[in-house]
């Protein structure tokens, strides 16, 4: 399956990812609305945040919104998201999102419209197998691109 | 259970509509739907109550709505039958919200069968929440129908009516299927469904309990919760109510409209970050619920064993939570309303009933939780825990409360063992401790009214009597022993060497039932309350602040069965002070009114008094109606002293001053009990007192003034025990 990845030292921490993702979402440039997050961990330094595909929140949603398309990424039938926001407290890496004024959350589903925007090439597609689970796959993702840890 | 959906409809078609009610849907405003539903079921009135600001104001919602209902409801000669007895059922003003996990509580008021007095029980599953996003902040209940009834309550037509239901089930693990099959209009709408019922053992027993369901969609069944204390069940089906069914579809974290959805947004997602994070390294509570208890209670000699003589056991092993990890289903959503991360609310699946009317069948066993195990499995020197799976399926499914049917059954066990019960009484049950198959015989007894099951579904406090006047037992001994107060059994902790628990369960309104307050840890592991004083203050605050949920539609086990990783270097860790700062937030979020966490002990003292008010109402309330059973002070007979000796002797030499060299144990016994006595005594003084009481445990008119519940026929109960005994 293709998910989202990310070389964070190429990042310069610019926001068009954010940018490009509210808009595409909410038709605003408001990043409290983007399913990635860029945060400056120091001098010239950023640590770019979205989800890695891992499925943890699908066990948890008490009213199986949450669930695995064919192609693997994980989205949400909003009809039937209640808003308990298990989910957002669940996800290991925490790139599940609440939105101001709605109660259905918000995550990165691999559209790549971020990658297109991306001026540096932080970001790219990446294909890996199968949900594997969990945060070993953002480990292993990173470590192939040398991208170092988290820092969660 | 195989269910034909279409079968139920036409059933559901058939039913004969006694009343109908028609309403304008309500949206809820900050927590309040700002209605009660009132239903007679002599004259099949159905109608509207406004709540107002003072039912806000001093009540809150919950057990207060449902406690200041049942005081207009009930005169002081009403009995648990009388027609005019009333069920509420409310949630409160938290309830239902998505995102702070263990808001789904219901709160259950009636006149006990088993106490003649007040009883309040809190339970989960969907319908509190429903019935207040249907528009309804209660549900009152007078009256008895002439043939059994269905309630169903449709939130999303804004129609109610009482329909004669003949062909549904009384049991409620097929009844909770049928009403799903009959009201659900699709696959998708099945959650949006939830009943309360009850079963035929709530028929025939006392201790009936209410079953709350909530539909799983994982499982694909009905999960079900118990409002289990105090015969509320018994009460349910003397007025003929098969189910009470609400629908409401569409809820979610808007449907409480919140003042301020940030405050709960914020405090609610820190609540499931914890649990993700330190469920694991505390309680396991995700994993394998109340099961986790079984343990620690055994190694603290806590855990009751036959007939709570004993603390610990070298069999208990069996029924530790390692088996339930293996047992209860994994990695599903077992929260009993949405949001719940806890989700304590564990499951056995592909459980293969041994006896009774469902025989053979593979059933989901909701549960067991601690209190089930201990009473239902130690405390009857029962082991094997596929027994007590059993035992906890069936008094589901008969609508009884496993924590009174343990309790009984253990007192009946060792007065069959004392030679008082023999199987010419029992029918040729042979009721030793261990006797699981014959426990579950009286079981099945029990909830068809036969037999010895006649008199063991009569509780304790009668079953005393009996015992006494019929078969020869010694009253005092069978007084000691049979573990009740006020006439509600025990849940499952030996209190022996916890003064201050002794009181959490006689110092207390409805009974000795640990939600009021549980402190054994606090006052015998930790001996964080060493004095009189100490203890009177927790006795106040603990339980102030535990019915503080029970007003709002909370669980309980969120504040403290989870704590923040720093909670242990905070100066009060026994209160979770962070978390009490959470539901400040939380309170202040929803209903807009700014409080402290001084303001939320005061709202609970204004229910708490008033309930006290309402025992003495009813002709109760006063000292000697929390008089506990010896059992729960100290060691009644010869076997428990010599079992612990070296611990009692200590005891008397260092605490009572008393030279146990060359004294019988019968002299030991003696001295001890009366040191132990005098302390209960003690205790009850100081915390009275500290309650703002008289020393005959009446509030003080002062107290009702400074409280604002000084309504003049609050005080006119209250005036003729002003000054000591009447």
């Amino acid at each position: 399956m293709k998910i989202l990845a990310v070389k964070p030292e190429l990042c310069n921490g610019c926001g068009a990812c954010e940018e490009i993702c509210a808009k595409t979402f909410f038709k605003v440039t408001d990043r409290d609305k983007s399913t990635i997050r860029v945060a400056q961990i120091a001098e010239g330094k950023y640590r770019v945040d979205f989800c890695n595909q891992c499925g943890e929140c699908i066990a948890v949603c008490p009213t199986q919104a949450l669930y695995r398309i064919k192609n693997g990424i994980v989205r949400i039938r909003e009809k039937d998201c209640v808003g308990c926001e298990a989910c957002i407290g669940f996800c290991p890496d925490l790139v599940m999102y609440a939105v101001p004024d709605d109660v259905v959350p918000i995550k990165c589903i691999a559209c790549g419209k971020c990658v297109d925007v991306c001026p540096t090439k932080a970001l790219f597609m990446a294909e890996v197998d199968v949900p594997a689970p969990v945060t070993e796959l953002t480990r292993s993702i990173r470590v192939k691109t040398g991208a170092g840890s988290h820092g969660n | 259970m195989a269910i034909d959906v279409q079968k139920m409809k036409a059933m559901r078609a058939a039913h004969k509509v006694l009343a109908e009610f028609t309403y304008p849907p309500r949206e809820v405003v900050k927590g309040y739907a700002n209605q009660t539903l009132y239903i007679n079921l002599d004259t099949n009135t159905i109608e509207a109550k406004p709540v107002t600001r003072m039912m806000k104001d001093i009540f809150i919602g919950g057990r207060g709505f449902g406690i200041w209902h049942l005081w207009n409801a009930v005169t002081p000669q009403t009995k648990w039958n009388s027609p005019e007895n009333a069920i509420i059922i409310s949630p409160g003003p938290l309830a239902g919200t998505t995102n702070f996990p263990g808001s789904g509580k219901s709160l259950v008021v009636t006149i006990s069968p088993l106490t003649s007095a007040p009883v309040d029980s809190n339970v989960g599953g969907y319908f509190g929440p429903l019935l207040k996003f249907a528009g309804w902040d209660a549900i009152e209940i007078q009256g008895k129908a002439k043939n059994d009834v269905i309630v169903f309550i449709d939130g999303n037509q804004g129609r109610i009516t009482i329909e004669e239901a003949p062909g549904a089930s009384v049991d409620s693990y097929p009844v909770g299927e049928e009403v799903v099959a009959m009201f659900a209009d699709t696959d998708a709408e099945k959650r949006d469904v939830s009943s309360v019922s009850a079963g035929t053992g709530a028929d025939h027993a006392l201790f009936g309990c209410l079953n709350f369901s909530w539909y799983d969609t994982r499982r694909q069944r009905v999960r079900l919760k118990q409002a289990g204390r105090g015969g509320i069940g018994t009460v349910f089906r003397d007025k003929k109510i098969k189910a009470l069914v609400v629908k409401k579809s569409g809820v979610n974290a808007e449907s409480n409209h919140p003042d301020d959805a940030r405050r709960i947004r914020d405090v609610g997602v820190k609540m499931h970050r914890e649990l993700h994070d330190l469920d694991h390294l505390q309680c396991h509570m995700r994993t394998v619920g109340t099961a986790h208890l079984v343990e620690i209670m055994d190694a603290t000699d806590l855990l009751p064993t036959c007939n709570y003589k004993f603390g610990s056991h070298s069999e208990a092993k069996h029924l530790f939570s390692d088996y339930y990890l293996k047992t209860f289903s994994q990695n599903t959503v077992d929260g009993c309303w949405y949001g719940c991360t806890m989700a304590c609310s564990k499951g056995m699946d592909g459980f293969e009933l041994r006896t009774g009317p469902y025989k053979g069948q593979i059933v989901t066993v909701d549960g067991p939780e601690y209190e089930t195990i201990a009473g239902c499995g130690s405390n009857l020197g029962v082991f094997d825990p596929h027994w007590v799976g059993e035992y906890n399926y069936y008094c589901d499914t008969y609508g009884l409360d496993t924590i009174t049917w343990g309790t009984a059954m253990a007192f009946v066990m060792e007065c069959y063992e004392a030679g008082i019960l023999n199987k010419q009484i029992t029918g040729g049950l042979e009721l030793k401790f261990g006797a699981a198959e014959a426990a579950a015989e009286l079981l099945h007894q029990t909830a068809r009214g036969e037999g010895f099951g006649r008199v063991f579904g009569l509780g304790v406090r009668r079953m005393k009597e009996i015992f006494a006047k019929e078969y020869g037992g010694d009253p005092k001994f069978l007084q000691d022993i049979g573990m009740e107060s006020k006439g509600l059994e025990y849940s499952e902790y030996v209190t022996k060497e916890s003064l201050a628990m002794q009181g959490g369960y006689g110092l207390t309104l409805k009974g000795p039932q640990h939600d009021e307050a549980w402190l054994i840890f606090m006052d015998m592991v930790h001996n964080q309350i060493p004095t009189f004083e100490n203890k009177a203050e927790a006795l106040h605050y603990f339980p102030m602040w535990r019915t503080w949920f029970g007003l709002n539609g909370l669980c309980k086990v969120i504040w403290n069965d989870i704590e923040p990783a720093d909670n242990a270097q905070t100066k009060e860790p026994a209160k979770v002070p962070e978390h009490v700062d959470n539901y400040v937030e939380y309170f202040t979020g929803v209903t807009g009114n700014r409080v402290t966490k001084e303001d939320l002990i005061v709202m609970s003292e204004r229910v708490y008094n008033f309930q006290r008010v309402f025992n003495l109402k009813m002709g109760f309330g006063r000292r000697a109606h929390d008089a506990i059973p010896y059992r729960s002070m100290g060691p009644v007979t010869k076997e428990e002293y010599e079992s612990r000796a070296e611990r009692y002797d200590k005891q008397l030499r260092e605490k009572v001053g008393y030279d146990p060299t060359g004294k019988s144990t019968e002299e030991k016994l003696a001295a001890l009990r009366a040191f132990r006595e005098a302390e209960y005594q003690r205790l009850s003084d100081a915390v009275y007192q500290r309650r703002g009481w008289t020393n005959d445990g009446v509030p003080k008119i002062e107290k009702l003034k400074e409280l604002g519940i000084d309504f003049p026929d609050v005080v006119e109960v209250v005036r003729p025990y002003q000054n000591g005994n009447k």
